[in-house]
């Protein structure tokens, strides 16, 4: 019972291809893994928001200015528009078109930089400090939850982008564009509840 | 055949850590990094310990002056806080990270270097805690510190903070290591392993691992959510700014009570183990076992209310709550009951690890009672924060995860070290510290009941809770004793113990294929699964695959519910930016306690050390570089 236990092959793997796309790869369910556990993040702080909203008397409290509509409609106005370079992004990458991803991860890092523009004056128009009071806390945490995927994922489709023009690109880095680009939708749709917690729950109470 | 000494040479060369320090930084092996994991776990375990018996001797006689009431604060809470995040939750994931490739017949975790930067985040977590306690910043609030108490008004320092900020490292560590240990499972089950033929073990972390994920993000937004108003005055807690001291405890809840059953459900995937190898035969009610396990971990995420029936909430949540308490028994038991139904279907073999499994049922059934009994809001108002609480979390944790984890380590020790423990103080330890762990705490129950409250520093003479506080006390300490007995046969038979050989125990799983202790690669082949109990139930040659890289450190990937093989993935080498990474990550955490530019200028070498981590360094793939191992 305690020998070494013998094999006795039956098959043989190294015919097998060195990579995969999509749900068949590996990073992409690591990729997986911590969407689901930035969106359970995003949920709770939904549900945070939503418990306090429910328990004010009045909300926005008495004396707190409406958030301004203009920046954040500019800022969800081009993050929606982006979805359209991404997905193309996203299928360069799937057809392993090496001009296109690498391009592509350009023009992404650069749109995503001129969304901090809108990002930023929306910070400013927020209309109450996160100080005043726990509605001021709410919106403030959950734009800057937000904002914290916005750069992260522009940090990351910029390094991406650095080497994707200085190396040569293989299987494993069209894999690796195309689980960029879909944490680029993950960060758009949870912008969608969130824009309209911050910005129309508000106005609708 | 036997795989030759070539075929093993090669591997050797590609999957060996470099010697020395360097080897030690840079290492990605699974098996190293859940080792250091078990080895810091089970020190911290013998502090807090030490802790539980300083306030044992606290409370053997009334009004004793060994401790004053903030020593006693200080005491109880890193008591708690250290049991619970640093030890519970990280050894399960220790044993995931140890025992899943193994099990899998795989070379390595899905995400090698994230298992590294797990551990070295999660020991920042334990440098955080205790540092602060030799620093005299000791938290001292309980394991879950709840404002306004813990809010600025009434915790100037930074005790509070320590607290909140050690919690954000375990769990940025338990996060990663859960999306690791879900990855491995779903993506690296050798072939013909098809979610039917998964060992029950593997289930059970699986089913952790997904409940970290939807559970540990409440505990870091709401720690994050106190550190804001700590620091930079968010009032989310303060009704004064009209925040919700209760909304904390609804968070904190919504983590705390899943909690328990990620700590669980790993402890039964042990317990399956043990009772299939020591009662030889297949377990009893697989798949029941497995659909108990699913619903325990559903229903876990619809009980946290049970830890607030005492703040004043709605009699109607109260009512739903003490159903979905008391249902959640009913998975619980059908698992005991196939335990019970192998054990007496089978041929019973009492070796140390069969015995931990006796004594986890009979300890965690009468901790699962008491459970019934405070899932019932009405009782519950009367026994919430009394010693009865205390004696009932301890039969579950106690009972429920550290039996079965005491029984996993005798079981697996032999594979791990190549020797055997010895089993006459294997059952020495086992009658110390169940025996003793019995003795201490049944006492706390009729305390309880008689009024005692929990986390007071003394009482007065004439109470009537004298001689129950002293068999307590006595108890206590006949446990730690059988526990230094336990540790000492360890050490012992680490160099003493006799030879194991690669399956000591006739065990059913592919972990026994490899040989003790595994080498660097884990396995010469890849195995290939044709039922449930592979090590039984195959001729004397188990049948394998070759293929993977011999040259290159390579896994197989393989279809999430199928096991089919896929393709075969580069698998990351020995690297120093997990290190340097959690060490920007701990210096942004630290730093965080005091100012929040911290996040802002910490993020800057976060930033530079994940780009290391992540920066290419593989050959071009689907190159026409040689195919490795071919």
């Amino acid at each position: 019972m305690t020998a070494m236990r013998e094999f006795e092959l039956v098959g043989d793997l190294s015919r097998l291809p060195d990579s995969e796309t999509g749900a068949r790869h590996l990073v992409w369910w690591g990729n997986v893994g911590f969407m689901v556990i930035e969106g359970t993040a995003f949920a709770l702080a939904a549900m945070a928001y939503l418990y306090i909203m429910t328990q004010a008397p009045a909300w926005p409290p008495k004396g707190d200015a409406m958030p301004g509509l203009l920046w954040s409609s500019i800022f969800t106005g081009g993050l929606l528009l982006s979805a359209l370079p991404n997905l193309w992004v996203l299928h360069c990458a799937k057809t392993k078109n090496l001009a296109g991803v690498r391009w592509g991860a350009l023009a992404m890092t650069v749109i995503a930089l001129l969304l901090f523009v809108p990002r930023a004056f929306e910070f400013v128009h927020l209309g109450v400090p996160w100080h005043r009071d726990s509605y001021g806390s709410l919106i403030w945490m959950l734009l800057i939850l937000h904002t914290t995927h916005v750069v992260t994922d522009w940090f990351d489709t910029a390094v991406l982008g650095v080497w994707l023009f200085t190396h040569e690109v293989g299987d494993d880095q069209f894999a690796d564009v195309e689980d960029n680009a879909n944490y680029w939708s993950f960060v758009i749709l949870c912008w969608i509840p969130i824009y309209v917690l911050i910005y129309w729950l508000p106005r609708a109470a | 055949m036997i795989p030759d000494r070539a075929h093993l040479d090669r591997l050797d060369r590609s999957w060996r850590d470099p010697p020395g320090f360097w080897g030690f930084l840079t290492t990605v092996d699974h098996k190293r990094i859940a080792a250091r994991y078990i080895v810091t776990a089970l020190f911290l375990m013998f502090l807090a310990g030490m802790l539980a018996l300083d306030m044992r001797w606290q409370l053997s006689v009334p009004e004793n002056t060994r401790m004053g009431p903030q020593l006693y604060n200080e005491s109880f809470s890193l008591h708690g806080s250290t049991m619970l995040f640093l030890v519970s939750v990280p050894l399960m994931e220790a044993m995931a990270f140890w025992l899943v490739p193994l099990m899998l017949g795989a070379r390595n975790m899905a995400f090698p270097r994230l298992g590294a930067f797990s551990f070295w985040l999660y020991f920042g977590g334990v440098l955080c805690l205790w540092i602060a306690h030799a620093a005299d910043i000791t938290p001292d609030l309980g394991w879950f510190e709840y404002p306004p108490l813990s809010g600025p008004a009434y915790s100037p320092g930074h005790r509070a903070d320590i607290w909140a900020q050690m919690i954000t490292f375990t769990e940025v560590a338990a996060l990663a290591a859960s999306v690791n240990v879900a990855a491995t499972i779903l993506k690296m089950r050798p072939p013909g392993m098809t979610m039917a033929r998964m060992p029950v073990f593997l289930w059970a972390m699986l089913i952790a691992s997904i409940m970290t994920i939807l559970s540990m993000p409440a505990v870091m937004l709401v720690t994050s959510m106190l550190i804001a108003d700590r620091l930079v005055s968010t009032h989310f807690f303060s009704p004064a700014g009209g925040g919700d001291a209760l909304l904390f405890q609804h968070l904190f809840w919504f983590f705390g009570h899943p909690e328990v059953y990620i700590i669980f459900v790993p402890a039964t995937g042990f317990v399956s183990s043990i009772v299939e190898t020591f009662s030889r035969r297949k377990l009893f009610g697989h798949s029941a076992i497995v659909l108990s396990m699913m619903s325990i971990g559903a229903l876990a995420f619809g009980l946290w209310v049970h830890h607030m029936f005492a703040v004043g909430l709605p009699r109607l949540g109260n009512d739903f709550y003490t159903a979905a308490s008391m249902a959640i028994a009913l998975p619980a038991g059908l698992q005991i009951f196939c335990w019970i139904a192998t054990v007496w279907s089978g041929r019973l073999r009492l070796a140390t690890p069969m015995l931990w499994v006796l004594g986890f049922v009979a300890t965690f059934v009468i901790g699962g009672l008491s459970g019934v009994m405070t899932a019932s809001a009405a009782l519950d108002l009367q026994l919430t924060d009394t010693y009865f609480v205390v004696a009932h979390l301890h039969y579950v944790l106690i009972g429920g995860a550290m039996f079965p984890l005491f029984g996993a380590f005798a079981y697996w020790y032999p594979k791990a070290t190549g020797r055997l423990m010895s089993e006459r103080w294997g059952s020495i330890a086992f009658i110390g510290i169940v025996g003793g762990f019995n003795l201490g705490f049944m006492p706390m129950h009729f305390l309880g009941l008689m009024g005692m409250p929990r986390r007071v520093y003394t009482y007065p003479p004439g109470m009537g809770w004298e001689t129950l506080n002293q068999i307590a006390t006595l108890g206590s300490a006949v446990a730690i004793l059988g526990g230094l007995v336990f540790v000492a046969n360890a050490l012992w038979s680490y160099r003493h113990g006799q030879p194991a050989g690669s399956d000591p125990w006739g065990g059913s799983t592919l972990e026994w294929a490899s040989p003790s202790p595994p080498p660097a690669f884990n396995i010469a082949y890849t195995p290939v699964v044709r039922s449930l109990t592979p090590m039984w139930d195959e001729g004397p040659g188990l049948p394998a695959m070759d293929g993977l890289g011999l040259d290159r450190r390579e896994v197989l990937i393989t279809s999430v519910t199928a096991a089919v093989p896929l393709y075969r993935q580069k698998s990351a080498g020995p690297s120093i930016w997990p290190l340097a990474s959690s060490l920007a990550v701990s210096a942004m955490f630290i730093g965080s306690i005091f100012t929040p530019w911290a996040i802002a200028i910490g993020a800057a070498p976060i930033a530079a050390t994940l780009t290391g981590w992540f920066w290419p360094d593989r050959p071009r793939a689907g190159s026409d570089a040689p195919r490795a191992g071919a």
